[in-house]
Order: C-alpha cells, then sequence, then structure tokens
C-alpha cells in the first residue's frame, strides 16, 4: 500500500469505492469533484495506485481501462489507444515524451477505498 | 531581384557562394553533401523540373503510388530549414564565366565562386522518321510518366524500344498499367546485351512472355507508321507490327547543351569532359552525375553519381579526394523475375574458367567467369534466382579467395544461405555494402554492437545504408542477423523481460503444464509483472489451446483492450459493434434489426470491406445492451475486437450467378461457422469464389477457396494491407471435405509456430522451403501431426461458445461495462461528435473542450 502523509495541507480523502467495485490486476474509473480519476489495484504487488483517467497523449478518457505491468520494479499502466506506458508511482511517461501524469494518493479502511485530493 | 543578389554578395565576402544546375538525384545528393561538411556557404539550386529532387530509380513505382509523396528524397522543409535557395521550374540558360554569374531563364542572374553542373541525362531519341508521333514517349521524368498513363488508359498496345535495363522496366509497367499487350523491340540479338549473354537472355524472354511481354529481337526500326497519331512501327527488314502507344528507350545522351554553348571541353560522345576531382577544364566549375564523362565513361547509374557528388562537395572544401572509376554491376528491378549481371560478366577462354549451371525446369541460369587459376570470380549472371547476388559480387569486388568447390556457389538457396552466413564473416571490414551512401561492413556492425540497431531500419536511420537504391537491403539484413549473433544478442526472439522464451517454446510449455491464466503462466514460467507486449500474447495462446471464454479467470486484465471490452475501441473512447455475418448472407428481417438497433443507440453504420456492418460509437455501458438485442435476433460476436477469424468472403456462386461452379455461399458459411472464434498470432480471413472470376478475392485471403470443375482448389498465405502479396496454391481440385482437412492442419501449424502478430503470408515468407515446405507438412503430412491437429482443431471447433452471449448473461463480467463505477448509470459525457451526411462521426483528436 502507499505510503502518503495525510496531513498534506488541503489533502480531503475522498470517499472513491468499496474494495470489491475495483478490479484485481486492473483499472476502474471514479466521477471524484467533477474530475474523472483511474484507480488501479495492482493485486500481484498488492499496491492501490490512482491516477488521473486522461491519457495526455490524444487527451482521451481511458487510462482505466489500461493494462498494467512492470518494468524492472516500476509499475505502469499501458494506454490502449497507443500503448504509451506511465509509471504509476510517479506518473512518468516512459515511453516517448509525453507529458506526466497526474497521480493520487489512496488509502484502504474497513473495506472503502479513499482517494486523496486537493480541494 | 538582381539588387537583392548584389547586395546579398557584399555582404558576405567571405563566405562561398555555390550554384547547382540541376536538382536531380545527384543534385540533390551534393546538396546534403554541402551542407553536412560545411556551414559557411551559400547554396543556390536551379532546377528545371517543377518539383524539388524525386528518386528516378523507383520511379516506376509512381504508377502504383500515383503520389510523388514517397518519391520525393527530401522533406518538404529541408531546403528551407538548411538555407539552401532553390528556383523549381527555372532552369539555367546561360553561364557568364569571366564574369562567374548565370543566368536562368526567368532573368535571374546569380554570381558564384563554384558551379556545379548535376544536369544528368535525357533520353537518347533516334532520328527515325515519325518519332513525333502522338504517342511516343520518353521514360525519365515524373511527367513522362503521367503523360504515359493518361494515354495508356485509352489504347490497347504497347511498345517500348529498347530492350535494356530501362526498357524492360518501362515494357512491366506497361504490362502493369493494364495494355492488352505489350512488346519489346530491341536491336541486338539479344535482351540487356550489355549486361547478360545469349542464354540467358532467351531465358529471360520465356520469363516474360509468362508475364504478357513478347520480344523482338534484331530488329531496327525504319519508321513509325500513322497519320497524327502512332498506330504501327515498320522495321529495315521489311516486317512490322501494330501498336498505339511507343516508349523509347534506346540509351541516354548526357545534358551537356549548356557546358558546351559556354565552351567547356566536352568529349567525343557527349559528357562534360570532368578529372578526377569533378573539375571541368574551367576549375572553378564542376560536373557530376549522368552528365559528367570521368575516365571517359558515362555512368548512368546513381551509385557513381552519389561518389561523384562526395568528391567535389569534399574537393570544394579543399580536400583532395578523387574518382576511382566504379563497379557497374546492376540487378534488374521486376517483380518476378530475378536477373543480376557483375563484375566482368563476358569474360571467357582463355581469360577465365566459365562455370554454367542452366536448369530449364526450375526457370534458372546462373554462370560464374573464374580466374584461370581458380582461386577469384571475376563476375557472373544470375538469372531466375539472384539471391546470392550481393554475396558474390562482394566476392568480386573484394578480391575475395574463393573455396575449394566454386561450383557450390551455384547450388540452391539453402547451400548458398550457407555459404551467404560464412561469407561474410570472411567479407573484409572495408566492404563496401551500400555503395550508393558509401556504408562499409565495418560501419554497419558498429551501428549493430555500438549503435543498438537491431534490425535493417534501424541501421538505415543510423548510417543510411539501403536508402538509395535499396539493392543492398538483403545483405545489410544478414549483416545485422550475423552480427547480433556474434553478439549473443540475437539467439532467439524471447517475449519481453518477462519471459525468456519465444512464442512457440511459450506456447508448448503451457500446453505440457496445462495453465490456463495468465498469472498461472507467469508464476511457472515468467517473472516481474507483465506488461502490454506478454499479457495479450499469453491471453492469445490460452485462447488458441483451451478455446475459454476470453474474460473468465481473471484474463479479463490481460487482454488487449479490444478483447477485454470485446468490442473494438475508437477515437473518443466509444467502441464498434461488428455481428457476424457468415459468407455476407444475411435476410431481410437481421437488416431491418441491425438497423432498429443502430437508430436506438445512435451508432454510425458502415458497410465493411468484409462484408458485414459495422456500427460506431458505442458507449462502453451501451455494449451489453446493444448485444443482448443482437443476439435476441440471433447475431454472434463477429470477433472483429480479436486476433481471431475475421470473414469469410463470398461470391454469389452457383445459386445465381451463370458461371457459377459450386454453392460457393454456403461453403463460405460452412467454413466461418467452423472457425468462428479461432484464435490465433494474427487475425485470419477467407474467402470462397464459385469459378475461377474470383469475385470473392480469395487469393489476397489467408486462406482462399475457388470452385474448380472438378472440387476446389485451395490458396493460402495471402494477404492484403499494406503488403499485397497473392495467396498461393496448397492443393488443387479436392473435395469439401479434403479442403477442410487441409485448412484445419494449417491453421494448427501456423498457431503453433508463427512469431506474434505475424500474418500468415509474413509467416511463410519466413519458413525455409517456402510453400513445397508448407505443402509438404500439410498435404503429405511429413511431420505425422496431421491427425493430432485435426483433432485439436475438433476440439476449439466443438468448445466454441459466443463470447457475447456469455458476457450478457454474466452479471460479474456485465458488470464491467460501465464507465463510473461510482456511477454506473452515467455515460462518460466527455465523448464528443460530430455529424456528417445525417450520422455522427467521432470529434477529431486534441479538438475536445470541456
Ligand atoms: C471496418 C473495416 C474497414 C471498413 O470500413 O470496411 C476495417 C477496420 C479496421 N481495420 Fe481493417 N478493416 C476492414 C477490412 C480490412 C481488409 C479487407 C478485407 O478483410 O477484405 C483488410 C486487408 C486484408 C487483409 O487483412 O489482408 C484490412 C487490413 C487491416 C490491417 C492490416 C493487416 C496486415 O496484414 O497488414 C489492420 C492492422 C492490423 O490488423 O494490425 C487492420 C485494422 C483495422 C482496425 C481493427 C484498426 C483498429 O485496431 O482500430 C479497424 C477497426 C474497425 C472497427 O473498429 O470496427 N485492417 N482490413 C473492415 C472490417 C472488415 C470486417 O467486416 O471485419
Ligand atoms: C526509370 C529509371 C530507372 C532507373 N533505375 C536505376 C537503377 O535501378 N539503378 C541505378 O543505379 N540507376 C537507375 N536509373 C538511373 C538514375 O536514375 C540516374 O543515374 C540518376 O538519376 C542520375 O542523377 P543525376 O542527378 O545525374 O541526373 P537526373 O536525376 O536526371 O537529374 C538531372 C536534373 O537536372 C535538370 N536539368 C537539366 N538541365 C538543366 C538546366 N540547364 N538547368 C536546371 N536544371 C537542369 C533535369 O531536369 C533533371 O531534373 C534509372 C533511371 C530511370 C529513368
Ligand atoms: S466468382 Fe465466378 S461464380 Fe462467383 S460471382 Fe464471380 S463469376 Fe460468379
Ligand atoms: S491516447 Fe493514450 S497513447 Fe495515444
Amino acid at each position: 500500500m502507499n505510503t502518503q502523509i495525510d496531513t498534506q495541507i488541503d489533502l480531503q480523502w475522498l470517499k472513491a469505492c468499496q474494495i470489491e467495485d475495483a478490479i484485481e490486476n486492473g483499472g476502474v474509473c471514479l466521477k471524484l469533484n467533477d474530475e474523472q480519476v483511474a484507480l488501479f489495484y495492482f493485486a500481484r504487488r498488492n499496491e492501490w495506485y490512482a491516477t488521473q483517467n486522461e491519457c495526455p497523449h490524444k487527451r482521451q478518457m481511458i487510462l482505466s481501462r489500461g493494462m498494467l505491468g512492470s518494468l524492472g520494479d516500476t509499475p505502469k499502466v499501458a494506454c490502449p489507444f497507443h500503448k504509451k506506458t506511465f509509471a504509476l508511482d510517479t506518473g512518468e511517461c516512459l515511453s516517448g515524451d509525453e507529458c506526466a501524469i497526474k497521480t493520487y494518493p489512496v488509502k484502504v479502511e474497513n473495506g472503502t477505498v479513499y482517494i486523496g485530493m486537493t480541494a | 531581384m538582381k539588387n537583392d543578389f548584389l547586395s546579398e554578395k557584399t555582404v558576405i565576402m567571405e563566405r562561398k557562394k555555390i550554384v547547382i544546375i540541376g536538382n536531380g538525384m545527384v543534385g540533390n545528393k551534393i546538396c546534403e553533401k554541402l551542407k553536412h561538411k560545411s556551414d559557411i556557404l551559400d547554396i543556390i539550386v536551379f532546377a528545371e523540373e517543377p518539383i524539388r529532387a524525386y528518386d528516378r530509380v523507383h520511379l516506376t513505382d509512381y504508377f502504383k503510388v500515383s503520389s510523388i509523396e514517397e518519391l520525393f528524397l527530401s522533406k518538404k522543409e529541408w531546403y528551407a530549414e538548411n538555407n539552401v535557395k532553390i528556383h523549381l521550374n527555372d532552369p539555367i540558360v546561360d553561364v557568364n564565366r569571366s564574369k562567374k554569374e548565370v543566368r536562368s531563364l526567368q532573368g535571374l542572374i546569380v554570381p558564384y565562386d563554384y558551379l556545379v553542373f548535376a544536369t544528368g541525362s535525357a533520353a537518347f531519341v533516334p532520328p527515325i522518321p515519325g518519332v513525333e508521333k502522338e504517342g511516343v514517349f520518353l521514360y525519365r521524368t515524373i511527367e513522362d510518366l503521367d503523360l504515359i498513363k493518361a494515354y495508356a488508359a485509352k489504347v490497347k498496345k504497347g511498345t517500348v524500344m529498347g530492350g535494356g535495363l530501362l526498357g524492360l522496366e518501362a515494357a512491366k509497367a506497361l504490362v502493369d498499367l493494364g495494355l492488352e499487350e505489350t512488346a519489346v523491340i530491341e536491336f541486338a540479338p539479344r535482351l540487356m546485351p550489355r549486361q547478360i549473354d545469349d542464354s540467358a537472355s532467351q531465358l529471360l524472354q520465356t520469363k516474360l512472355a509468362a508475364m504478357g511481354l513478347s520480344c523482338l529481337l534484331q530488329k531496327s526500326t525504319s519508321q513509325l507508321l500513322g497519320e497524327e497519331r502512332l498506330m504501327g512501327i515498320a522495321f529495315q527488314d521489311g516486317s512490322s507490327i501494330e501498336t498505339d502507344l511507343l516508349v523509347i528507350s534506346a540509351g541516354i545522351r548526357p545534358r551537356d547543351e549548356l557546358a558546351r554553348k559556354i565552351g567547356l571541353a566536352i568529349g567525343e560522345r557527349g559528357g562534360i569532359v570532368v578529372n578526377p576531382h569533378m573539375q571541368t577544364s574551367d576549375p572553378a566549375v564542376y560536373a557530376i552525375g549522368e552528365c559528367a564523362l570521368v575516365n571517359d565513361m558515362i555512368y548512368g547509374l546513381v551509385a557513381p553519381g552519389y561518389e561523384m557528388a562526395e568528391i567535389a562537395a569534399e574537393h570544394i572544401l579543399g580536400e583532395e579526394k578523387s574518382f576511382k572509376g566504379f563497379d557497374m554491376s546492376t540487378k534488374l528491378k521486376l517483380m518476378g523475375v530475378d536477373v543480376a549481371s557483375f563484375g566482368d560478366p563476358f569474360i571467357s577462354e582463355p581469360y577465365a574458367r566459365t562455370i554454367l549451371l542452366e536448369d530449364r525446369n526450375k526457370g534458372v541460369y546462373k554462370r560464374l567467369n573464374v580466374s584461370t587459376d581458380g582461386t577469384r570470380l571475376l563476375g557472373g549472371i544470375l538469372v531466375g534466382e539472384a539471391t546470392s547476388y550481393n554475396m558474390l559480387l562482394q566476392m568480386v569486388n573484394n578480391s575475395m579467395p574463393l573455396a575449394e568447390h566454386p561450383e557450390l556457389l551455384l547450388m540452391s538457396e539453402q547451400g548458398q544461405n550457407k555459404s551467404a552466413s560464412s561469407g561474410l564473416e570472411a567479407l573484409p571490414d572495408g566492404a563496401l555494402i551500400c555503395s550508393c551512401e558509401g556504408v562499409t561492413k565495418s560501419q554497419i556492425c558498429d551501428a549493430v554492437i555500438n549503435g543498438n540497431c537491431e534490425n535493417a531500419d534501424g541501421v538505415k536511420k543510423c548510417t543510411k545504408a539501403g536508402s538509395g537504391c535499396g539493392g543492398c537491403v538483403p545483405m545489410v539484413k544478414d549483416l545485422v542477423n550475423y552480427t547480433m549473433k556474434q553478439q549473443g544478442k540475437y539467439i532467439r526472439s524471447t517475449i519481453c523481460e518477462h519471459f525468456d522464451l519465444s512464442r512457440q517454446e511459450l506456447y508448448d510449455l503451457i500446453k505440457i503444464h496445462e495453465l490456463k491464466s495468465y498469472d498461472q503462466v507467469l508464476d511457472a514460467l515468467g517473472r516481474g509483472h507483465g506488461c502490454e507486449v506478454c499479457k495479450p500474447l499469453v491471453s492469445s495462446l490460452l485462447a488458441s489451446l483451451w478455446n475459454e471464454m476470453i474474460l473468465s479467470k481473471g484474463n479479463d486484465v490481460a487482454q488487449d483492450s479490444n478483447d477485454r471490452y470485446l468490442a473494438n475501441i475508437q477515437k473518443g473512447g466509444t467502441y464498434s459493434v461488428v455481428p457476424r455475418i457468415p459468407g455476407g448472407e444475411i435476410t431481410p428481417d437481421k437488416l431491418i434489426v441491425i438497423g432498429q438497433v443502430a437508430k436506438k443507440y445512435k451508432l454510425y453504420t458502415k458497410i465493411t470491406g468484409g462484408q458485414r456492418i459495422d456500427l460506431f460509437g458505442a458507449h462502453l455501458n451501451d455494449l451489453p445492451l446493444i448485444w443482448e438485442e443482437l443476439i435476441a435476433a440471433g447475431f454472434e460476436s463477429g470477433h472483429a475486437y480479436g486476433k481471431a477469424l475475421r470473414t469469410v468472403k463470398s461470391c454469389v456462386g452457383s445459386t445465381w450467378c451463370r458461371f457459377g461452379l459450386h454453392d460457393s455461399v454456403s461453403f463460405a458459411i460452412q467454413i466461418e461457422e467452423r472457425y468462428r472464434g479461432l484464435r490465433a498470432p494474427h487475425k485470419i480471413k477467407s474467402a470462397v469464389s464459385g469459378c475461377i472470376r474470383e469475385c470473392a478475392e480469395a487469393q489476397s485471403k489467408d486462406f482462399g477457396i475457388i470452385a474448380t470443375e472438378k472440387g476446389w482448389n485451395l490458396y493460402v498465405c495471402g494477404n492484403g494491407g499494406s503488403k499485397p502479396q497473392h495467396a498461393l496454391l496448397l492443393a488443387a481440385d479436392v473435395d469439401s471435405e479434403t479442403c477442410i482437412r487441409y485448412i484445419d492442419r494449417f491453421l494448427m501449424f501456423y498457431i503453433r509456430t508463427a512469431d506474434p502478430l505475424t500474418r500468415t503470408a509474413t509467416w511463410l515468407n519466413k519458413m525455409e522451403g517456402g510453400i513445397d515446405y508448407l505443402r509438404n507438412v500439410v498435404v503429405e503430412d511429413s511431420l505425422g501431426m496431421g491427425e493430432t491437429w485435426e483433432q485439436d482443431m475438433q476440439l476449439l471447433v466443438d468448445s466454441y461458445r459466443c463470447e457475447w452471449k456469455v458476457a450478457v448473461e454474466d452479471p460479474e463480467i456485465r458488470k464491467r461495462f460501465v464507465h463510473f463505477v461510482n456511477a454506473p448509470e452515467e455515460r462518460d459525457e466527455s465523448v464528443r461528435f460530430d455529424t456528417m451526411r445525417g450520422q455522427k462521426k467521432a470529434a477529431d483528436w486534441n479538438l475536445k473542450t470541456y
């Protein structure tokens, strides 16, 4: 699980969904604060990640339908459109020169998934 | 304008001003070279043609692509970005050598420090009465080709005067343009008289005849017949032929008219005389390419022209390099006929010993000329099979010692392949592999070892090798593979960082260990956490092996996006829906249902190239609803999203067509229903035609079937797409049952052994032994696998279920078709559409506003 500091200024923990709504080793899309957020449950590594849903390459709302994987030790997601890949922990683009994607902290408490967003 | 140039001159006194006349292949090359070598040059180009330099060597391709874009030698912006001034459509008409100024047709006067002639050559037009008639053409520029194409569309019979390299290329182009009859007339007693001998020519004629080209030898033209329009050709021997169109290709003449006018030294039979540094009789004036006469020779090829550009550029910049003559070996660029000659093709007793191979059965003729002491190769001719051309040429050019049995060099492809790779080792580091760009063996090896180039394309980018005439590409490929092997890099093609196995090894291991899910496979055979390369590949293998519902066992997240949602993703994130319409046959009722569903869910509809209907623009949330309605009306998934069987096209066949021999529709439906849902390394397509008119285009399919008087002909490994290839005959006149048995075996063999994402055509191209080997395996059952494969296939056929039916009935799977998990009813409102011709279309990329 990501260790994030929830004392960060302005960080709001928004209730996202129940654990069973998430997909093992895959992503789902959430509507939070009128933003589209992609939530990934990387079950093989027992890790949760959240990023923006928009792929910066052609600005498509799609990353939640992407495929998870690893590059060395880095967890990543590949966009379904043109297979650009992004690191899930840092948001960095791992293929080509697309800009990085936003990432959000995730925590799981009592079967509920929360995503930290700045208000 | 004039003042502009004068003031420019005063400002840049220190800089050197170079004017280049001609923007053909060599004129373009010297611009590149000069720019590459120095920054303090002002280059001004004058071109007679209205467009910038294009690849004349591949001029004939223009008929195929019909767009000049692919032939341009430089990017559109290159000249501007590099500050090279280019005046198109404005030839130089005069030069004042004492003032060092050129004058163009439009009246520009431009001073120069150095002047370069790169005016090339023009087709030689023999002084025959009637050459001015309508219907007589040359073959040198894009304009020529445009004229020929337009005229050919209106006439039936074409003729080419001249049976040399260029003439034959032009003649084949006429055949391809669809002229009903095409002939080549040649003055000499054989074709390509400067390159090949009589025996080779005879064989070549047979091959050309098979392509629809007839050859008239020893014909000397006396007159062109017809009033204003050409109608025929009369020969000196009194005979004549009818023809509507004539292309003259009787040799080239250097464009030296301007040089002559301004008093430069000109050779006796034309050409601007230059010294080994490419300087003309005026040291400030250079000549390069086909207009230059060097060592008393005009070099009518691009590679020596490029070398001249290099030498002139160096010399202008103060380096002393000289032209040392150039190899004139050539390969004929005709689809379907291999002809090559290299070194000295004609040298014979007592100066050389000749080794001949003449196989009329296979249509192969090869001649090697070996030095009298048997140690060196001096030259030779290859017809019918020229794969060893590059290697033999290298042996001549580098005086490589011959092995004990030089006759082995004439042997079949397999033998050659062996000698080719051992030959690569013996090749000296400095051996010139790409003569157009002057790239050596060691530069290519270096690009592989230190430049991380792992294929011929990479090497091309890195070194430019293979970007000229392209003749060396096969050898570059061999060298890349050879070097990678040396480096231990390329032992086999493994999948990705998570699996150290080839696809075939993985297939076998999954089968032996009976693994059923991606995670199982990764845990048992791989490492790490997978990626977008191995996940779809393993998923495809699992589907090919077990044919379980592809979204079960947690495999959904290991499927490529299209497979995961059983639909093709489109721009904007919506999906397409393609119901199966076996054989392209559909009832009016079903058509109505498609229309109703499309209306209800606001889908764009289009008839596909595969004889079915595609419905585009479905929201993820709507997919299960749409399919529920389609399934209720009797439709099934069309697997347009999978690497799986797509369509089996049919022609209407004997039920209606007056030519139909059998019921091609019924057979197509039977075939499509048998293999529907079958997962393979790539998509597979098929078609059935009711007779040889081939309205279903079966010969462009992975497997295609054509009715004959006695049964069916089965063709395999055809491909459309970007590199079309005709399918080859696997079995003739077989009955329906045998046909299906062969297809079972063929498909299982393909599924088991092909590399990922390899269509059947490419798979066959890489197969040693080619179609004959494949026929042995499938028809003769040489591997003894026939029965196993038929059983394996039957298993897959029996376990078929419509994926969409399973999906809509399984609540767990169905739950995944929502855009927001926390707002399942809501669709993605960021999706945008435009309208066009009364239907919707996806909004363009990037234009999305929120
Ligand atoms: C819909 C259709 C075009 C049309 O409007 O007619 C089409 C559309 C697509 N084609 Fe095609 N192809 C269609 C007929 C063809 C044909 C013609 C044919 O089958 O007779 C060809 C050439 C024949 C062949 O395959 O040999 C063809 C050669 C390709 C290729 C190149 C394959 C190759 O070997 O080079 C691709 C790319 C690929 O598969 O990797 C491709 C890929 C695609 C994809 C799947 C691209 C993609 O991944 O999004 C398109 C998506 C369709 C969709 O979303 O539903 N399509 N495509 C045709 C669907 C036929 C059908 O009913 O299933
Ligand atoms: C159909 C065809 C197939 C060929 N196949 C091969 C092959 O397989 N292998 C091979 O090595 N070679 C081949 N060649 C030959 C090759 O194309 C030439 O060797 C090469 O183009 C020569 O380049 P160049 O720049 O000297 O002449 P060109 O490419 O002819 O360029 C000369 C340019 O100068 C222009 N010009 C002339 N006078 C003036 C003037 N006064 N002012 C301004 N501009 C002027 C002309 O309009 C022309 O554009 C082929 C040629 C043809 C036509
Ligand atoms: S291929 Fe033959 S049988 Fe089929 S429609 Fe064409 S002409 Fe008729
Ligand atoms: S839109 Fe994501 S990779 Fe192109």
